[in-house]
């Protein structure tokens, strides 16, 4: 049993609905209590969408258990084939209904019907949403194609030479609630189209049925979220030696070492190689002078695997941000995010807990925070600037406008999200310049609107902790009227630096010299 | 003599209104999903649910839990190593109680609620609670009731919660006025306000606003409902000797004024004496109710069964805000507490009990409606096949109760269909 006040991730049957609500022609019969109806509003509120999810719920209630819940099933099963008429059934059930044990994808397959049916297990008490999108898609593939797989000839990715057409390849993997993943996919369509590369099929979003029995036209696939596609890709590179792409085009880097992976599996001679430096502005933005405070700003990462790993290497090899702390809620993911995090020199944290990501931001003591909706909250009241790079979705990561986090767009998109919320370099200087002028109002806001910490308040709510700290610190009053002329951006890390500092050599009081002392080790 | 007259009274009303019932696939909240608010009522109370990470998901979806810092809820979730064996699942619970514990010292209340993976498995969380009371006496209470999906729907989750807290009620003969339901606090202290002024003085509520400061009750209790969904509730009111006055529910001018007649009948007060306080009020919501009712009059109604508030608002939106009415859903009908209500609806109101949703979005569509009161579920969709939607979950976190929140009751249904004329206007194509 384990105590939890908010989660990262829903069931693992909400990432079968995922997988659902992203295609066309799919229902999905999910044996459920009534209460399970919740999950639709993660589709029509968060995604705004205009369609229900296609899905029925079989909603038995208690005095039903005593009766034949099965019969319920199959009533339920025929009226929603008869009813939506889909050209694949999904068959499941919820933690409740997996209690009880109907085996609702047998009933399903013994009732007669003339269309696929693709019984979902999905354990709800071991795994969590992701792996159940990831094993639904799997689930669906498989069931559409097995039959195709002795017949097919192992795919060469060389193929499209013979046939005499453009190269295609799928992407999989995109979906809803996924981070931005509407916006991605036409990145990425553009990007390989002007590289010459067709795509066959996207998949699951806006795929039908028919669309995944297509997927063996494509010569390679490129596995864009791996949390939803990698065993897809798999079962395809056994079954038909498809070959698939690992690279995650998120920042420039990234990008153009998927391009030359995409251009090598496929032997495409990649012709504009000079260009691609060129194509976003997130080099030049971050060479330009303006961007020099950027240097070594400390930043916090904590998202799903694949958009927390991506934001490390951007954050430390294209903004020259310095990373202080990374981790992810994918135990999935866990052993990808434990090796960038031993590059960097940080210890990985791997959890679902959020009370334990806030503790680590705290003690990482970040300038910045790239995180989830719920790092967001954690760092605002820490007053750290934060950005949204990763799931579990929110009404405004569906933003009306085209935001891509994937290619050179999404290298534009990330510049602009990641330093706004940072002071900008210009608007440091000059306050370092005037903080002594008397116009000068102490908890200045930047334009931006994000609040800064104001002396009187920061000083009185840490005055409690500052006496009885567990370190048995004390600061002095000459320590503390310096402090306050730190300015207050900074106050905060050169606050954390001195403690630090004094307790390291065993100084028990901090005055004004000690605060110089910590200035001029640390610097 | 009584049961008789009461039993051709309720035949009366079915012959005056069509009753329905349907069963199949609903889609409805859970009695979880009372948490939301009854965790605001009382804050020194914390809701432990022992379920599964889909009920987590549940309350975390509706209530948009990440403006907390720590919230006073939360899911103690079953693990697999929990469904091998019952007795390692209590141990594992008294394991989290006890964290909980250390990490919130300041709970007065912890309710332990069940939820249908809980039920199913029959996890036995009475003699859970019962053990936990001995060890934290005088320190934290333990109560338990279900909230579960297979046993309640929505609101009903407070009447589970409000149900079990009665046996923690000390008796007392003193003749007092109850309140029984959650309302918003100014809500209530507006109704204790007007209550003292018709001279009751003694005026409690439940739930309280402290968890710990439960209200005595006994044989000159009289019980005035705030709320239509306390069915369990009202019985054991009932079997402690509680007097249940019958009313209609303070929604809208109407009922509102009912709820204040009959509570001062129970009180032997002069009907004249109720009319001389709150005229001045309901003239001053008749004008505050008149431009949503220009609104909202004529306007063809559409409510999907969730809160069991459906009849108490149809009867508001119809009578005060001549709005007409296709069909009314409700998730449950107790037809002995809702009889002053179905008495005020016009003739023959089609009532439908239950819900087989696909059947009921059909004649939703058929019928063309201008507003349609549904769940967050089924909101968008409609809205974007041209029909005009509130949410129902808005009733329950916003203060309606009451003559002075009549106008605002009426606003949250006149606001959508105002939005759509601005938004459908012509001047969009102008240029």
């Amino acid at each position: 049993m384990e105590l939890t006040l908010w989660t990262y991730e829903g069931p693992p049957h909400v990432g079968a609905m995922r997988i659902a609500s992203s295609m066309k022609d799919i229902h999905y019969v999910l044996h459920a209590p009534q209460g399970d109806t919740y999950a639709d509003l993660l589709f029509t509120m968060i995604e705004r969408r205009g369609q229900r999810p296609p899905v029925t719920y079989t909603t038995f209630q208690a005095r039903d258990l005593g009766g034949d819940t099965a019969e319920l099933v199959k009533k339920n099963i025929k009226e929603a084939v008869e009813r939506f008429k889909p050209k694949t059934l999904l068959v499941g059930e919820s933690c409740t209904a997996e209690l009880i044990q109907d085996q609702p994808g047998a009933l399903a397959k013994g009732m007669g019907f003339n269309i696929p049916i693709v019984n979902l297990e999905l354990p709800a008490y071991s795994k969590k949403e992701n792996w159940g999108a990831s094993e639904t898609f799997y689930q669906l593939t498989r069931t559409l194609l097995r039959e195709k797989v002795s017949s097919s000839e192992k795919i060469s990715p060389l193929r499209w030479k013979e046939l005499g057409r453009r190269p295609k390849v799928n992407i999989l993997g995109p979906s809803l609630l996924g981070f931005r993943c509407r916006d991605d996919v036409i990145e990425i369509q553009r990007i390989l189209s002007e590289q010459g590369i067709d795509t066959n099929v996207v998949a699951p979003l806006g795929a039908s049925p028919d669309d995944i029995e297509r997927l063996i036209d494509a010569e390679i696939n490129i596995c864009l979220y791996p949390e939803i596609a990698e065993a897809s890709c798999e079962w395809l590179k056994r079954n038909f030696g498809m070959e698939y792409t690992n690279t995650i085009p998120i920042g420039i880097k990234n990008t153009i070492e998927f391009i030359n992976e995409v251009h090598n599996k496929l032997d495409l001679p990649l012709t504009n190689k000079e260009e691609l430096e060129h194509k976003s502005k997130l080099p030049w933005y971050s060479k330009s002078v303006d961007s020099n405070y950027l240097t070594g700003k400390r930043v916090f990462i904590f998202g799903d695997g694949t958009h927390a790993i991506a934001a490390a290497k951007i954050a430390k090899e294209e903004l020259g941000f310095e990373v202080v702390g990374l981790g992810t809620y994918s135990r999935e993911m866990a052993r990808q995010v434990r090796a960038t995090a031993k590059d960097l020199n940080v210890e990985a944290l791997i959890t679902n807990n959020y009370l334990e990501v806030e503790d680590a931001m705290k003690k990482a003591a970040p300038e910045l925070v790239l995180g989830t909706q719920m790092e967001r909250h954690s760092a605002k009241r820490l007053g750290i600037p934060c950005s949204v790079i990763s799931t579990p979705m929110h009404v405004q990561d569906v933003p009306a406008r085209y935001s891509p986090q994937m290619g050179w767009e999404g290298a534009n998109v990330i510049f602009d999200d990641w330093v706004h919320p940072l002071m900008m370099g210009l608007e440091e200087h000059l306050i370092d310049m005037f903080k002594h002028d008397f116009e000068f109002v102490d908890g200045h806001q930047s334009h931006l609107g994000h609040t800064a910490t104001p002396t009187k308040d920061f000083l009185k709510s840490d005055e409690k902790k500052e006496k009885n700290s567990k370190e048995g610190i004390i600061w002095t009053e000459s320590g503390r009227a310096e402090l306050t002329k730190v300015p207050f951006f900074v106050r905060g890390k050169v606050k954390t630096n001195t403690e630090r500092y004094a307790i390291s050599r065993g100084i028990p009081e901090i005055s004004d010299e000690t605060l110089y002392d910590a200035k001029a080790y640390f610097s | 003599m009584y049961a008789s007259l009461n039993y051709k009274f309720l035949k009366f009303l079915m012959s005056k209104v069509e009753f329905n019932k349907e069963t199949g696939p609903r889609e409805v909240f859970c009695g979880l999903t009372s948490i939301v608010w009854l965790h605001r009522r009382m804050p020194d109370a914390f809701f432990l649910v022992v379920g599964s990470r889909t009920c987590a998901h549940l309350i975390q979806s509706a209530a948009g839990v990440m403006i907390f810092a720590e919230p006073r809820f939360g899911t103690a979730i079953l693990e697999e190593k929990d469904l091998a064996g019952l007795a390692d699942a209590h141990e594992e619970l008294d394991r989290v109680v006890n964290d909980l514990i250390a990490r919130r010292p300041e709970i007065k209340t912890l309710f332990l609620v069940g939820s249908c993976p809980s039920e199913v498995i029959k996890l036995d969380l009475a003699t859970v609670a019962e053990k936990l009371n001995k060890r934290f006496l005088g320190q934290v209470r333990f109560v338990n009731y279900s909230g579960s999906g297979i046993e309640t729907t929505f609101t009903q989750g407070e009447d589970g919660a409000l149900k079990a807290l009665i046996p923690l009620m000390e008796s007392s003969n003193e003749e007092k006025l109850l309140l029984v339901g959650t309302l918003a606090n100014n809500v209530e202290d507006r109704f204790k306000k007007i209550f003292r002024n018709l001279g009751i003085s003694n005026i409690e509520s439940f739930p309280p606003r402290q968890s710990t400061e439960l209200p005595k009750i006994g044989k000159n209790t009289k019980v005035l409902l705030t709320q239509p969904y306390l069915s369990d509730t009202v019985r054991d009111l009932k079997h402690r000797g509680c007097e249940i006055i019958s009313a209609p529910f303070p929604l809208g001018i109407e009922g509102s004024t009912k709820w204040f007649l009959a509570a001062a009948k129970a009180f032997k007060i002069n009907e004249l004496k109720v009319h001389e306080i709150i005229s001045p009020l309901i003239n001053r919501a008749k004008l505050a109710l008149e431009s949503h009712k220009e609104i909202l009059k004529g306007k063809r109604l559409f409510l999907l069964p969730e809160s069991q508030l459906e009849i108490s608002l149809a009867r508001f939106l119809h009578n005060e805000c001549e709005m007409d009415l296709i069909e009314v859903g409700t998730p449950y009908l107790n037809r002995d507490l809702m009889k002053e209500e179905i008495n005020l609806l016009p003739d023959n109101t089609k009532i439908v009990e239950g819900q087989h949703v696909e059947k009921q979005l059909d004649r939703v569509r058929e019928s063309n409606p201008d507003l349609v009161v549904c769940g967050m579920g089924l909101a968008n969709p409609l809205e974007a096949e041209g029909i005009s939607t509130k949410w129902s979950i808005e009733m329950v976190f916003s203060p309606i109760h009451g003559i002075d929140q009549a106008a605002d009751l009426a606003g949250l249904f006149s606001k959508p269909l105002r939005r759509n004329q601005i938004l459908t206007t012509k001047t969009l194509v102008t240029h």
